[in-house]
């Protein structure tokens, strides 16, 4: 925050990019990215790329579902309409496979791949070759209320169980001042409830499939997870929380109505800031739960990440703006201008080294949590795929989208648990075989 | 009366909007015919320039025979019936509400149309959020007022929600085609049964709805031609969730979530057809009533 | 209308139909609302009607982060060329439809009607791999050729049903002055016209500037419409309620104003020319 840092992060800015500013003249280049927090504050600082490269940028905002879909289309049909995409760990290793990206190995030598976390730089390439850049790295944990915590008598541990989360979601909820005890993710799309109730049901031990690509619904873990789930958020959880996302329960957070939430960690710095949550000084963090027992824990392991789509023909200054903006200068810029709490975490080493994030609150948690989730190894039981809340085939986004309006079909109440997991495990194994993994 | 002159000239002008629609029509028919029976997954590498392998009727029968599809007719039925009814009953009685003398019809007419300017995908964030959201919703704070615990709509009433936000979209078209009938209602005929001493239910069952007759199909043809394909309302809304998904819904995430094209196509085939079926039905009695 | 009303009763109906009335445009009266209070104004409970603290700073967030005027500028040239494409297009084969009739007239018209019935996600593969080919995506004219094509039925149908109306004996009489086919159409039929055809382009406008499927779906940055400018604001960020008020007034407000200026036309035209 300091002015020096602010005049050393502007100074390496300008310099770094004033080099190629010249030869890159009157270009234009068109940005698809997701309407959360740290996107849309890139976008406040897009002018002064601008400034310093010439090259114009255009953003195109949208939803996260709605994001999947229009990338989606455009990257099988070649659309070329995009030179930049907002992507993830899912997409990126089997669009790279796919030789839809553009690979990543022509980054300068002061962009220091190497600082990339190296969780975040294993998602995103395939076969060793980078193909998106993070411009945050995510896994998910506890936030909660300090204050509710306190005023119930309890005290939140650092490694919760999902036993002691339901407790304390009682103690906290009190629905006639419309506080609910916890808010959880059950709004339909993989990326969305589907993510959450996949992580949930790791820590219960379940899993998508067995090594030989069969679906594990009819499992009795996965009964368990789910009847968990439903239970606590029907006792604890907000009103229709069958259609809440991320955003959704992160608005109930900042409006002091959730006890707990279990999400992102890329949250944290949203709720605990004090312009947009009305809570930002009573928020704890602790580790993602697991079920009594079960070593795995509930917490996911994401990134969003810059690509560079192979039809482009803006892919040099496309590069440009992928080095700015998940560049250590890009983290020095938003710091000096909204302080540390608010840069995008989870994506370099030297952002938990630089000892005014290390000061920050929830600067340790999230940084426990990214290391605390391996994609190779996500379940109890030995899994044939990789990810941990979602998994690395391409049927899967299709699979889960499905998968989950099932689930929140039970948690709006429209049909029992039993009848979910059944008609998941007929329609997975349905799509796997018109697929032909079975 | 005209002569072959006029004739051909008239086919010539009548051209370029046959040959357009035509291929409007063909072209983009033609290749989803194609990808419906294809294996095309495109992100399994499947391409138009590597060439689609040929599966003869396999994505029929694989779309018709998932468990979604069943329940997609039904809601698409649903869906337009239940919007139909609603327009239909409460633009007839508005109809004749807003016929009545009174002040400030001008006004009056202005409040009823505007939904019709709002574009959908607003008029489904503006429902969803600012009305039905089960905490900070205008329904939710009514709800609470009155004692009673706020209803999660897009989910626990979540067709009866949708019905609500299209229906409220096309209310306005229904009241002022069925008011520009009333209109022309012979206005002599209604008071001479009004002397007579007809009730008015009566009147209104025997003079007043069959003269709408007509109308209410044309607002039953325009309708259906565009309810049978809404998309964005239920794309912002629920998703295709909670029983909502129609047969549009079911296609549009094949091709775009499952990135399964010919299974999607296959889908757009079915939906033809059923538009198809609606389409003959509805153009019997439209054009019958051409004619008059 | 010579009926004699007495005034409870006109009491009464004005009542109830305000009352109808303002329950129906509640929602936009609500969001316009607001969309002039804070954040935390917006959530207040109980709702605010007044007494609140009137801002344009959500305006000020929504302009600052996307280029309202861009959007706007976008759907104006999409709806208005698309508009104007099927006028020119539609014209000429309505006239002929309205004026030499034959056996085949009313079938074509209902095929035409019928083509609006083809489920767009059916073939919007198709047409993006086309769009892709040509190069039309993310470009205005592509939505231009769209648009028109979707809409095209309507305008022949509305515009057949205008035209029929124009009794024949003048253009008979135009035709005994020697009037050829291109000055019947310009000096006797176009001013006879031009009302229904101002109604006409007056619903298309609106039906193209709300078409939310296809300018979603083939438009990114270049051609984005409004459409697409309210997408961004689909999902809640944080505090949102007064942001995505502003935003839906800023997308709805052109059409609802020229709506309400043109009532009349647009009340013809809404009847497509079918009940009179």
């Amino acid at each position: 925050m300091s002015p020096k840092t602010a005049l050393r992060a502007s100074a390496a800015l300008a310099l770094g990019l004033f080099a190629t500013a010249a030869s890159a003249q009157d270009t234009t280049i068109t940005i698809a990215t997701v309407n959360n927090g740290d996107m849309i504050r890139m976008q406040g600082y897009t002018n002064l790329f601008t400034e310093q490269t010439g090259i114009a940028v255009e953003w195109v905002t949208l939803e996260e579902n709605v994001l999947r879909q229009r990338v989606t289309t455009d990257i099988t049909t070649n659309g070329g309409q995009f030179d930049i995409m907002t992507i993830g760990m899912y997409e990126t290793p089997i669009w790279g496979a796919n030789g839809w990206l553009v690979p990543l190995d022509g980054l300068s030598e002061a962009y220091d791949v190497d600082d990339i976390l190296p969780a975040m730089r294993n998602g995103l390439s395939h076969d060793g070759t980078l193909y998106a850049a993070p411009f945050y790295g995510e896994s998910s944990m506890v936030m909660y209320r300090t204050d509710l915590m306190e005023a119930a008598g309890l005290e939140m541990p650092e490694a919760p169980t999902w036993e002691f989360i339901a407790e304390a979601a009682a103690a906290m909820n009190d629905p006639a001042n419309e506080i609910y005890g916890i808010c959880l993710r059950g709004k339909p799309g993989w990326g969305e409830g589907g993510a959450f109730i996949t992580v949930t049901a790791n820590s219960f031990g379940a899993r998508w499939f067995d090594e030989e690509w069969n679906a594990q619904f009819d499992q009795p873990e996965w009964e368990q997870a789910l009847t968990f789930f439903v239970d606590l958020m029907n006792s604890y959880g907000p009103p229709g929380y069958a259609t809440n996302g991320f955003n959704e329960n992160l608005s109930l957070f900042q409006q002091g109505r959730c006890g707990m939430w279990i999400d992102a960690t890329v949250a944290a710095s949203f709720v605990t800031n004090p312009t947009d949550s009305t809570v930002a000084d009573s928020v704890g963090f602790a580790l993602a739960p697991n079920h009594e027992g079960v070593e795995r824990r509930s917490n996911w392991l994401w990134a969003w990440a810059l690509a560079i789509p192979a039809g482009t023909q803006q892919a040099d200054a496309a590069l440009q703006f992928i080095e700015w903006a998940t560049s250590r200068e890009y983290i020095e810029l938003v710091a000096a201008n909204e302080g540390w709490a608010n840069v995008p975490p989870g994506a370099r080493t030297s952002l938990y080294e630089t000892p005014e994030y290390q000061a920050v609150p929830f600067a340790d948690m999230t940084l426990r949590s990214i290391l605390a989730a391996d994609p190779t190894n996500p379940t109890v039981d030995p899994v044939p795929y990789v990810g941990i809340q979602f998994v690395a085939i391409p049927e899967f986004a299709g699979i889960a989208t499905e998968v989950s309006q099932e689930f929140a079909e039970v948690y709006a109440g429209q049909q029992s648990v039993q009848e979910a997991l059944a008609n998941a495990q007929a329609l997975t194994n349905d799509a796997m075989e018109a697929a032909g993994y079975r | 009366m005209a002569t072959q002159h006029s004739r051909s000239a008239a086919r010539l002008m009548m051209a370029p909007a046959v040959i357009l629609l035509l291929g409007w029509m063909l072209v983009p028919l033609t290749m989803t015919l194609w990808f419906s029976f294809t294996r095309y997954l495109p992100m399994r590498g499947d391409s138009i320039e590597r060439g689609l392998e040929w599966v003869g009727f396999e994505n029929y029968v694989r779309f018709i025979g998932s468990s979604s599809f069943w329940p997609s007719v039904q809601a698409t039925l649903m869906i337009v019936g239940g919007v139909l009814l609603i327009t239909v009953v409460l633009g007839v009685l508005l109809a004749i509400l807003l016929d009545q003398p009174m002040w400030g019809q001008g006004i009056v007419r202005i409040l009823v149309i505007a939904p019709f300017f709002v574009m959908p995908t607003v008029s489904a964030l503006v429902w969803k959020n600012m009305m039905m959201d089960p905490v900070n919703g205008m329904f939710s704070y009514i709800w609470r007022f009155f004692g009673a615990d706020p209803v999660s709509w897009l989910s626990d009433a979540s067709v009866p929600s949708i019905i609500l936000i299209v229906s409220w979209q096309w209310l306005p078209f229904a009241t002022l085609i069925l008011l520009t009938a009333i209109q022309s209602l012979d206005s002599e005929q209604l008071e001479a049964a009004e002397m007579d001493g007809a009730p008015v239910l009566a009147r209104f069952w025997f003079i007043v709805l069959p003269h709408l007759g007509r109308a209410i199909t044309i607002v039953i043809l325009i309708q259906t031609i565009f309810l049978l394909s809404i998309f964005a309302e239920i794309f912002v809304t629920t998703g295709g969730s909670f029983g909502t998904r129609t047969l549009t819904y079911l296609i549009f995430q094949r091709v775009v979530d499952s990135q399964n094209i010919g299974l999607g196509s296959a889908g757009g085939v079915y939906a033809i057809i059923l538009a198809n079926i609606v389409a003959i039905f509805l153009m019997r009695i439209v054009g019958k009533n051409l004619d008059r | 209308m010579a009926r004699a009303v007495s005034t409870r009763r006109k009491i009464a109906t004005t009542t109830l139909a305000w009352l109808v009335g303002l329950l129906i445009f509640f929602p936009i009266f609500w969001t316009i609302l607001t969309s002039f209070k804070t954040e935390a104004q917006a959530i207040n409970n109980p709702p605010l009607f007044w007494g609140f603290e009137f801002t344009l700073e959500n305006y000020a967030v929504v302009q600052e982060r996307s280029d309202y005027m861009r959007f706007l500028w976008n759907s104006v040239i999409i709806a208005g060329g698309s508009t104007l494409l099927g006028i020119l297009i539609a014209v000429p084969a309505a006239w002929s439809m309205a004026f030499v009739p034959s056996k085949r007239t009313k079938d074509i018209l209902l095929w035409m009607l019928s083509t609006k019935m083809l489920p767009a996600v059916g073939v919007l593969y198709p047409i993006s791999l086309i769009f892709v080919e040509l190069g039309l995506l993310d470009t205005r004219i592509g939505l231009i050729v769209i648009l028109m094509l979707i809409n095209l039925p309507i305008i022949v149908w509305m515009l057949y049903t205008y035209f029929r109306e124009i009794p024949g004996e003048i253009l008979e009489a135009a035709r005994m002055d020697g009037a050829g086919l291109k000055e019947e159409i310009l000096f006797v039929l176009t001013p006879m016209a031009i009302p229904g055809i101002a109604s006409t382009i007056l619903l298309n406008v609106i039906l193209a500037w709300n078409e939310a499927f296809w300018t979603l779906n083939l438009t990114a940055a270049n051609a984005a419409p409004l459409t697409a400018f309210i997408a961004s604001y689909s999902s809640p960020e944080g505090l949102f309620y007064a942001k995505l008020s502003a935003a839906s007034t800023m997308a709805i407000a052109p059409i609802l104003i020229l709506g309400w200026f043109s009532q009349k036309q647009l009340v013809r035209g809404l009847t497509f020319g079918a009940v009179k």
